[in-house]
């Protein structure tokens, strides 16, 4: 059943950050190497201006993912069940040790015990909801096994209050482009359909604004763009780099770099709009056709509305850029077929993560339709999508509600739900539902500590682009508050903001009790009561498709070169006694009495994995026992293949014709239907939002006419910025995947990019300084600095580098471990968890965003 | 015969370290005998990379440059070496024999490259060897199989026909420090981006305050001249030059010619070369 060569069994598997064919031998896995892939399976040739493009025969994955086996076999594995030594849930529980006082081992039947008698008590007091639960994301792979899947078919049978989570990666996008283009149903970002054909036939210039997608993959793709960069430069197309950090794609590819001031992006936009409108340099036909108040916009371009004219020599007084290289650039855009890489997956990026980031995605798309954005050659797209692809063919991706069906939470869209997976008992939430008690994930700390609390929106607003508007509070007309915490993951300290806040969260008696089930001992889970082992995707049965995460970005499997379905099979036994998520979840449904509903009478992973097989288009093509020995599916293109480039029918004024899915159902989002239309309320691209004048005209943090609003926390704000004279930003990190891979005694920590090992024999992680602002500091490569401010401590190695002009700072987010070097959430924090600094106010008033990349500190040397 | 090499392009590694944690996960805890003992889960590079950072915000380049074991055909290894404890094979590949190296330390310093490690718990010193094991099996190192970049090229050097030789051929590959004289079958491109200097600049015409676009740059030296001509952000650049002193001369048609001397002793930058009206 699997292929086996001198004893040793080779298993298909998927990752983060690819597919991989795992190795083991007696029961113990020995290398992970990129999916093979055979000579038969289908591929595809894209003829361009001469030459013959094709992906190669093997998978191309991450470094992260080739160092999947350290962190199998990792140092903080959870292999035991653990009590806090200190918790006594029949008399003091002694909340405020959390995080302080260690843990013993204990069996699954007193873990159990614990847990069940924990959720009957809480229930049985204060009623539906008074259970809070969110997810890390990405911490494992599988359509069963992820978060939207078995989590939420176990948890929305419980009755659970989520932390909604916000769009982390692409909060400008969500908040501020979906009012001038729509795209809902993406969240905001753009489909990248036939872009890579389009790109290799046609463009000339690529602007790579805020993106670096040779690390962050577009999203789950692993190195699979990689070749069609280096395509792009064998066609001589020239490329532009706009980012305040010297990123890892520049490397390689940098014609030119501007290093704004973060936040100062909008600035500079505005002012290369300027240059084309005095200078006769967009697409006036495509302006006056597909657009909707232009006119107003110019107004204030130009000045007339305000009396400043958003001149070059404007924004640079902002931005820092000389003005001559500003007008350069945008008339080398107005007169070069131009990709716009507006983050690296074609909308996602750094800059979207600023204060008003709303503004400058907004400010992108506005750009780009003024240079005819979907005709050859001219789009936003970032060389990691838009591969051919065969949409016609149904997978589903991990966001889709799985085993759940919870159609509800799947993010944005559904293809999957209705189609037969889940049998008699597909599950809904009933509190996590519009009428429902709801927290962001923003507010959870102000939620438990402080309440009431307000803010607009629940988490994703992919059912159309009013769901942003609705008020929200907590707690909810006729809920308790909640009082019990089921933590799955612990990654928030390392990837949310102002992060001492959730420390002391934790250490409040208003939780009465918090669980976590988690892989390993890090982060937020050294701050629970009761610790549950979960295993690795390495250790059960799972089915995907490689960089499939449709629910939030319909057909993101485009990332990948050719589309990969994978069987995940079960390589070893789960290591000590860590259990997989389903059977801990199983487990539990058993002494609460639903496990038959749970489990849909009795399934376990390898069945799901068998139906979902046999609901999806898979089964049209490859029988089940081919599949399982193969291990794998390369869906192939249809016969006389014809690309349908995002777009395209629009700026042609004909009906869309990408196998996109939205928007359904029409009425509130205009008439998406029509010819030449868009999913805004005119059908066209709008310069003057429709939906922002509707919801409050006179709204200053997020006008219908998008402007460049100074930040809240940056060069402007005199009397902080005297004080914290560095600029932070703190991006995606480039060797690991969030928190994951990340510590663990996971090779990757030996990367010197990423972690430095001291003399004290601890790896630091990485914050990166000009050698001018270093020298003033006294501050040499390879010192131990602290990095501060008002919130927080931070010990870092210091990489001194022209990488970051003056002023700037650059420290990757997603650390994974939290390690106070004194009292938890009041010392400093060596483990290098840099978002303890970042500001967790709402990116804009009525947008819960976050915005982590506007933020200002000080950094010195370490004692 | 078959003599086994890399060829590595140094402008197409853009720091994934993809080479860099393959090659650990095939030698961590696996013994490949006769050629190569385990590897312990930390604390060695056999495929290292090098970084290399020039010039200055905003003019900036950086490289990277994977470093494995250079298979030299004058190996330093094998003369350090007692009891014929490092060899020599007849494909070129060197090795440390597991057995007969143990507790011979001097073979880490003996490697100018850096490119052998001592394993504390086996008492052994270890390095990169091509993946002897998968090419017996008739497949590749673990680190050209990992790579995405089209990077690292492995092949038969001898064999005119090979990937590795027709790299060699088409694009001017060098060995790393050719001076240590230890002749390495390991070869870069572009390895200039590591070892050399630039000048650049950048050019603005003074009566418009525009960037420079089109001006006729020659760089002389000992004489000998290259040219260039500004782009349209008014940048030129001169790359792969040794310390020295060195003339920029910059003519544009309408502008007073201008001659600006540089004693280059690093990469330079020179900003804002203003170019008055004749």
């Amino acid at each position: 059943m699997n292929s086996s060569v001198n004893g040793e069994q080779i298993f298909t598997n998927c990752t983060t950050g690819g597919p991989v064919d795992v190795y083991v031998k007696d029961g113990k896995i020995t290398r992970i190497e990129p999916l093979e892939l055979s000579e038969d399976d289908p591929t595809w040739v894209i003829e361009a201006r001469g030459k013959k493009f094709s992906p190669e025969n093997r998978a191309r994955v991450s470094s992260y993912a080739l160092a999947e086996r350290s962190r199998i076999y990792g140092e903080s594995r959870l292999l035991h069940p653990l009590l806090r030594v200190d918790f006594d849930p029949q008399g003091d529980r002694k909340a405020a040790n959390r995080g302080k006082s260690g843990y013993k081992e204990i069996s699954w039947d007193e873990a159990l015990d614990i847990l069940c008698d924990e959720v009957k008590r809480i229930q049985f007091n204060y009623g539906p909801g008074a259970v809070l639960t969110t997810p890390s994301s990405h911490h494992n792979w599988g359509n069963i096994g992820y978060r939207h899947s078995t989590y939420f078919r176990f948890m929305g049978i419980l009755g659970y209050t989520y932390a909604d989570h916000n769009p982390d990666s692409w909060e400008g996008w969500h908040w501020g482009a979906m009012h001038n283009w729509g795209y809902a149903w993406r969240l905001g970002i753009p489909g990248q359909y036939d872009l890579l054909e389009d790109a290799l036939k046609n463009t000339e210039l690529i602007i790579f604004w805020s993106a670096d997608p040779s690390t962050t993959s577009g999203i789950y793709a692993g190195q699979e763009s990689a070749i069609r960069r280096l395509w792009l430069k064998e066609l001589g197309v020239k490329m532009v780099f706009i980012d305040p950090f010297y990123n890892f794609t520049a490397i390689n590819y940098c014609d030119k770099w501007f290093a704004p001031r973060p936040g100062t992006d909008t600035a500079m936009a505005v002012a290369i709009a300027y240059v084309w409108l005095t200078e006769n340099l967009y697409d006036k036909d495509y302006v006056a056709k597909r657009t909707y108040g232009f006119e107003k916009w110019c107004d204030y371009i130009l000045g007339k509305d305000d009396g400043t004219p958003k001149t070059p020599e404007w924004a640079e007084k902002e931005s820092l850029i000389p003005a001559r290289e500003i007008r350069a650039l945008a008339r080398e855009w107005g007169q070069k077929k131009t990709m716009l890489a507006a983050g690296g997956l074609g909308g996602w990026g750094g800059a979207c993560r600023t204060a008003y980031g709303t503004e400058w995605a907004r400010m992108m798309v506005l750009l780009a339709a003024m240079q005819g954005l979907g005709k050859p050659g001219s789009n936003i797209w970032s060389t990691t999508g838009g591969a051919p692809y065969n949409g016609d063919f149904f997978f589903p991706g991990y966001a889709e509600g799985g085993i759940c069906g919870d159609a509800l939470n799947s993010a944005a869209e559904y293809q999957f739900t209705p189609r037969g997976m889940t049998g008699p008992h597909p599950v809904r939430s009933t509190v996590n539902d519009p009428g429902g008690q709801h927290i962001p994930r923003i507010l959870v700390p102000e939620c438990i500590l402080d309440p009431p609390q307000e803010w607009r929106g629940k988490g994703f607003c992919g059912a159309s682009t009013e769901t942003q508007f609705k008020k929200y509070k907590y707690p909810e007309d006729g809920f308790s508050e909640v009082k019990m915490f089921w933590r799955y993951g612990g990654s928030y300290i390392g990837t949310m903001n102002n992060t001492n806040r959730w420390v002391k969260m934790y250490q409040s008696p208003k939780l009465e009790f918090v669980v976590n089930q988690s892989i390993y001992l890090e982060g937020e889970a050294k701050f629970a009561d009761l610790i549950l082992p979960a295993c690795s995707n390495f250790e059960r049965w799972d089915i995907s498709e490689s960089a499939n995460c449709s629910g939030y970005i319909p057909n993101s499997s485009y990332g990948t070169n050719r589309r990969m379905i994978i069987l995940q099979k079960k390589c070893i036994e789960p290591l000590g006694e860590s259990k997989s998520d389903y059977e801990i979840f199983a487990m539990v449904a058993k002494r609460l009495g639903f496990y038959e509903k749970f489990s849909n009478g009795g399934m376990n992973e390898y069945d799901w994995c068998k139906k979902m097989w046999e609901c999806t288009d898979l089964s049209k093509h490859i029988s089940w026992e081919d599949f399982e020995k193969k291990g794998y599916f390369i869906v192939p293109l249809p016969e006389n293949y014809k690309p349908t480039p995002e777009l395209r029918a629009f700026a042609e004024g004909r009906k869309r014709d990408t196998p996109d899915w939205g928007p359904v159902g029409g009425g509130i989002e205009g008439l998406p239907d029509a010819e030449g239309h868009i999913a805004t309320q005119t059908g066209l691209i709008e310069f003057e939002s429709q939906s922002l004048k509707r919801f409050d005209p006179n709204d200053d943090e997020r006008p219908p006419i998008t402007k460049y609003i100074p930040s809240w926390e940056g060069h402007h704000t005199r009397k902080l910025y005297s004080k914290y004279p560095l600029q932070l930003i703190s991006p995606h990190p480039a060797y690991s995947f969030h928190t994951m891979y990340d510590a663990k005694g996971c090779w990757i920590n030996e990367i010197p990019e990423h972690r430095v090992k001291m003399e004290d024999g601890h790896y630091y992680w990485v914050i990166r300084i000009n050698p001018e602002d270093a020298k003033k500091r006294g501050i040499v490569e390879g010192d131990i600095v602290r990095a501060y401010n008002d919130r927080g401590e931070v010990l870092l190695a210091a990489q001194v580098t022209e990488r970051v002009p003056r002023g700037i700072v650059h420290s990757y987010e997603s650390c994974a471990i939290y390690e106070p070097i004194g009292e938890p959430g009041e010392s400093p924090d060596r483990g290098g968890c840099i978002n303890l600094l970042t500001n967790h106010r709402f990116i804009s008033k009525n947008a819960c965003g976050m915005a982590s990349n506007s933020c200002l500190i000080e950094v010195a040397k370490w004692k | 015969m078959t003599k086994w090499g890399f060829v590595i392009d140094i402008s197409n590694c853009n720091a994934c370290y993809c080479c860099f944690t393959a090659c650990k996960d095939e030698y961590w805890d696996n013994d490949y005998p006769p050629y190569t003992a385990s590897q312990p889960k930390h604390g060695q590079f056999w495929m290292n990379i090098l970084k290399n950072e020039r010039g200055k915000y905003p003019y900036l380049k950086v490289a990277y440059m994977p470093v494995p074991c250079m298979q030299c055909d004058n190996a330093p290894c094998i003369k350090a070496a007692r009891n014929g404890a490092v060899y020599k094979r007849p494909d070129g590949i060197v090795v440390i024999d597991p057995q007969k190296a143990v507790g011979q330390k001097q073979l880490v310093k003996s490697c100018p490259y850096g490119a052998i490690f001592w394993n504390e718990e086996k008492n052994l010193p270890q390095k990169c060897t091509f993946c002897i094991h998968r090419l017996e099996k008739g497949g590749i190192p673990r680190c050209v199989q990992a790579c995405p970049n089209e990077c690292i090229t492995f092949g038969d050097l001898d064999d005119p026909q090979s990937d590795v030789s027709k790299l060699l051929k088409s694009a001017k590959a060098e060995a790393f420090h050719p001076e240590w004289n230890t002749k390495p079958n390991v070869y870069y491109i572009d390895l200039h981006k590591m070892t050399k200097y630039f000048i650049a600049g950048a050019v603005i015409y003074g009566d418009t305050d525009e960037c420079a676009e089109g001006v006729a740059a020659t760089l002389t030296a000992n004489g000998k001249s290259a040219k260039t001509t500004t782009n349209n952000y008014g940048n030129f650049e001169f790359d792969g030059l040794d310390v020295g002193k060195y003339t920029v001369k910059l003519e544009c048609a309408g502008y007073a010619p201008k001659t600006i001397e540089v004693d280059l002793k690093t990469d330079s930058y020179l900003a804002d070369i203003v170019l008055a009206k004749a």
